[in-house]
């Protein structure tokens, strides 16, 4: 089994401390639009927008959220990732097309698809010719592995997803370049570079997921000399069209054009406006007014408008044809720890999910414009899922009392029982899903009190399996979505038994099935991803058997984008607006 | 009209009985009856203890006014909200006769029942903390104004460090680190307490100041040297001789600082370091209210004005207080 456990911890830290940190690279299903039939409404979940090859203007992007790290090996939120697609490039990128297409890797950087060979335990990849950083030196080999090296020294370079240091490792305990005893600085074994053109991938085991994670930014190359360490993130060396001009922490950054970009070896990114400028703002309610009133472009941080601009934006259909309504990738859900009593009982925790009201939980989070009905455990559009799985009638809508009432009785507490519920204290609609399900509980004699904690401590406070067991927290707000657009990369966090950590810990519910991490393995050995998709299907199935998790919804956000944009699509393996193709209309 | 009597009793010489005359014409009256008869004459006043009283009996029957013209404080209605929007259907915060000042947006609690028993958690609070401030704050000012020297020194400084302190901060720091069941109470059982157990705390120094000023001016006076004189003790003086003197300032504080503690309280849940949910308190739900005020004004106005109302109330009826047991007030 690989040990992905330090990945983990650094998810459970980024997950807590950003509001958002989608991790991008999830598979999402584009019908994001409603049946009431507005022109334009959530056009782009489904189309490219507007489209257009106009060059010129400044694309205005803004956040609430500062970037974590513009370095590739370090960043880890999933809007920067977004963010990258202007100025860094990798072997495989998701192609920028709408709908199902976009969860779809093509070479970017590589000539052509991996050659396997070894029973696909050896990834070969011929790079491009032509290729350039923005100081005109071409691309190597030597600089994919050094740019992999870089995400091993941890100790220097934190933040970003782990997943390469688990796979390519293989016991060298390799320390990263900067440790490295080897002259040249090319000590990682598992990396070849016979030539100039060519890497070679050595793994331990088949792989179905491997590509994904040559598609992460984390496995961009950066040229050795121009490496200057932990202030690499403040001027990353460009390869796509823009390169970063400024950046200031807390502040923003500017790009512009990054003149050794070659359009002809680029068959993803479009590199229209002159100059992308990216603010960060403390008001989001102020940002919100200035996106309406087409002072700024768009709202990059993918989490939505507030309430007060939604509601405008959905008094007014002029506001409205400019705003898509786009899956997020997140499911949110209450998890139940096994070893708080009486969740031990597979009958108490079925009481719960039967009791839960599942429009009022929908309207705690926003109403539908803030997502579907949950029903199990795997978002759309991650191969496997399926949205109409159902085990518990939840899209029904309504509680069944009488299930839950049966359930509590099957589980020897016919009068009810007491219980709480964590939830953290700086998200508004977790609260109010946690007053919504204590209400619901009260219906059938379970009293639960809320313990609304500092979301900013959620890896110590939740993360801890000692610590919820000690604070007698039978239920558990949270919300989680994938790294990459697997089903692994979202269950295996939440329920694969191997993932327990005894801090930053996501397997709330302590499920460790040996049937469960069986399929894991399984699953990983897979050939495709398409092969791997039936077992993720069935961990789900199992996962949802065991009414371990009632989920609340499957996420979706309200974006707005300036009409003068063109090119505007959601890239499904996002979930975000692609910013590789946008472009800036008159 | 004591004067012309005075005249009158010059021109006639009939004889009126001594038992008869002081009776009718000087009346002795005790400080609490002038002060009575004072505050009576204050119609501002009045109507502020009026509404205060009101707000007690509110709060003690708060299930009895409920139970007759309210739901259930803690009772979803989400059929009277609008999905989409998550405000309330119908004008005003979706007042009607049956939710007589409207609903809570997203989930439809009614705002009345709410706020009635809003008025529980704020009056509770605010009284109790009152009483630890008064207690507190009277002994120990006393104590420093009455002894003087070093106990003076250090309960000074000591006051000086609480009013300096960063109270709110310290409060929503110390509201994170307490555990959901402490000594028997729980939940919101626990974060009253502790509201209770800080504001009063931090509110001490306010009253001490007052009460050792006063204490000061009063042990200098010539009925205190005259019980000094006839070797009366420390005790006797301060509780016999001082004490007496000091409760009209005590009474107008404490109704003074009433309304502080009620904002603080709502300033305290406004930033989340209140009571627990599903509780219904002012603060909360003015917090709540912010995001969506734009849309649902109703639900941040009701509370809002029932905080005005209360503290108004509270002040006026204070400030009357203080008029009436004024000793130089007419």
């Amino acid at each position: 089994m690989i040990r992905r456990k330090q990945a983990l911890a650094i998810t459970a830290v980024i997950a807590a401390l950003s509001l958002t940190a989608a991790c991008g690279g999830n598979d999402k299903k584009a019908d994001g639009s409603d049946d009431k039939g507005d022109k334009g409404y959530s056009g782009a979940t489904a189309s490219l927008v507007n489209a257009s090859d106009a060059k010129g203007g400044e694309l205005k992007l803004w956040s609430p959220q500062d970037v974590d790290f513009l370095d590739p090996a370090r960043a880890y939120y999933g809007f920067v990732w977004n963010l990258q697609r202007l100025y860094i490039r990798q072997l495989y990128a998701y192609d920028s097309k709408p709908g199902a297409a976009g969860t779809k890797l093509v070479p970017d950087l590589a000539a052509g698809e991996p050659v396997l060979s070894n029973d696909g335990k050896t990834y070969t990849v011929k790079i491009k010719d032509g290729v350039k950083f923005e100081d005109g030196s071409p691309i190597t080999a030597k600089d994919f592995k050094y740019g992999i090296e870089r995400v091993f020294a941890q100790d220097v370079l934190s933040g970003g997803p782990t997943y390469l240091i688990d796979l390519l490792d293989q016991g060298q305990k390799y320390p990263g370049p900067y440790k490295d005893t080897d002259p040249n600085k090319m000590g990682l074994k598992s990396v070849e570079t016979p030539d100039d053109h060519t890497i070679v991938f050595n793994l331990a085991s088949a792989n179905s997921d491997f590509k994904y994670l040559l598609a992460m930014p984390s496995s961009s190359p950066v040229p050795a000399g121009k490496d200057e360490g932990a202030s690499y993130t403040n001027k990353p060396v460009a390869t796509g069209p823009y390169k970063v001009e400024s950046f200031a922490s807390g502040k923003g950054a500017t790009f512009v054009r990054n003149e050794n970009w070659d359009q002809a070896t680029d068959t993803i990114r479009k590199g229209l406006p002159d100059k992308v400028t990216f603010t960060v703002t403390t008001n989001p309610d102020d940002m919100d007014q200035r996106l309406l009133s087409g002072d700024i472009d768009l709202a990059v941080d993918g989490t939505g408008v507030q309430q007060a601009a939604k509601n405008k934006i959905l008094k007014d259909a002029n506001l409205k044809k400019n705003a898509d309504n786009p899956y997020t990738g997140y499911i949110r859900y209450f998890a139940f720890p096994q070893t708080v009593a009486p969740f031990d009982n597979i009958e108490c925790r079925k009481a719960v999910i039967y009791a839960a009201d599942p429009k009022s939980l929908q309207n705690a989070r926003g109403g539908p414009t803030s997502g579907d009905l949950g029903a199990n455990m795997l978002p759309p559009g991650i191969p496997g899922s399926d949205k109409k799985y159902d085990p518990f009638n939840l899209t029904s809508g309504k509680p069944q009392l009488d299930k839950a009432k049966a359930a509590l009785k099957a589980c020897g507490k016919p009068d009810g029982f007491e219980t709480t519920i964590a939830v953290r204290n700086n998200r508004a609609p977790e609260v109010k899903s946690a007053e919504s399900l204590q209400a619901a509980l009260a219906k059938i004699g379970v009293k639960a009190t809320i313990d609304q904690y500092d979301g900013k401590l959620s890896s110590s406070t939740i993360g801890s399996p000692e610590n919820v067991k000690k604070k007698n927290y039978g239920i558990i707000v949270m919300g989680w979505g994938a790294d990459y657009n697997s089903g692994s990369g979202f269950l295996q966090p939440l329920v694969d038994g191997s993932f327990i950590l005894p801090n930053g810990n996501n397997n709330y519910t302590e499920v460790n099935d040996p049937e469960i991490n069986g399929l894991f393995k399984t699953a990983a050995a897979a050939a495709t991803p398409e092969a791997a998709a039936p077992f993720y299907g069935q961990i789900n199935q199992k996962v949802m058997e065991k009414a371990l998790y009632l989920p609340i919804n499957f996420d979706k956000a309200l974006i707005y984008h300036n009409p003068r944009l063109t090119n505007v699509y959601f890239n499904d393996s996002m979930g975000r607006i692609d910013l590789a193709v946008l472009g800036v209309g008159k | 009209m004591t004067a012309p009597q005075h005249d009158t009793s010059a021109e006639t010489p009939a004889p009126v009985s001594v038992a008869d005359v002081p009776a009718k014409a000087i009346e002795g009256r005790s400080p609490g009856r002038i002060a009575w008869m004072r505050l009576k004459r204050d119609k501002v006043a009045l109507t502020g203890g009026v509404v205060v009283i009101l707000l007690i009996l509110v709060a003690v029957f708060a299930p009895l006014i409920v139970g007759l013209l309210g739901h259930d404080p803690n009772e979803f209605h989400e059929d009277m909200i609008d999905p989409d929007l998550g405000t309330p259907l119908g004008s005003f915060g979706g007042i009607s006769s049956d939710f007589l000042l409207g609903v809570e947006p997203t989930n439809g609690r009614d705002v009345f029942s709410r706020i009635v028993y809003g008025a529980r958690i704020s009056l509770v609070v605010a009284f109790l903390a009152a009483f630890v401030s008064v207690v507190l704050g009277s002994l120990l000012g006393a104590l420093a104004g009455f002894l003087g020297g070093w106990v003076d020194a250090v309960i000074s400084r000591v006051m000086d460090l609480l009013l300096a302190f960063p109270q709110l901060l310290f409060t929503i720091a110390l509201v994170s680190v307490v555990p959901n069941s402490l000594w028997g109470f729980e939940g919101s059982g626990v974060r009253m307490g502790v509201l209770i157990v800080v504001i009063g705390f931090f509110g001490w120094p306010y009253i001490g100041r007052i009460v050792r000023g006063q204490t000061i001016s009063l042990r200098e006076r010539e009925y205190v040297e005259a019980a000094r004189s006839l070797g009366a003790g420390r005790g006797y003086i301060l509780i016999k001789e001082l004490l007496p003197n000091l409760i009209a300032p005590i009474l107008v504080y404490s109704t003074l600082i009433i309304p502080t503690n009620i904002l603080t309280e709502a300033a305290l849940s406004f930033l989340g370091a209140g009571v627990k949910p599903p509780t219904a308190s002012w603060g909360k739900m003015l917090s709540d209210a912010v995001p969506i005020y734009q849309d649902d004004p109703m639900y941040m106005v009701v509370p809002g004005i029932t905080i005005f109302i209360t503290v108004l109330a509270f002040n006026l009826f204070g400030d009357g207080l203080r008029d009436a047991l004024d000793p130089k007030g007419s």
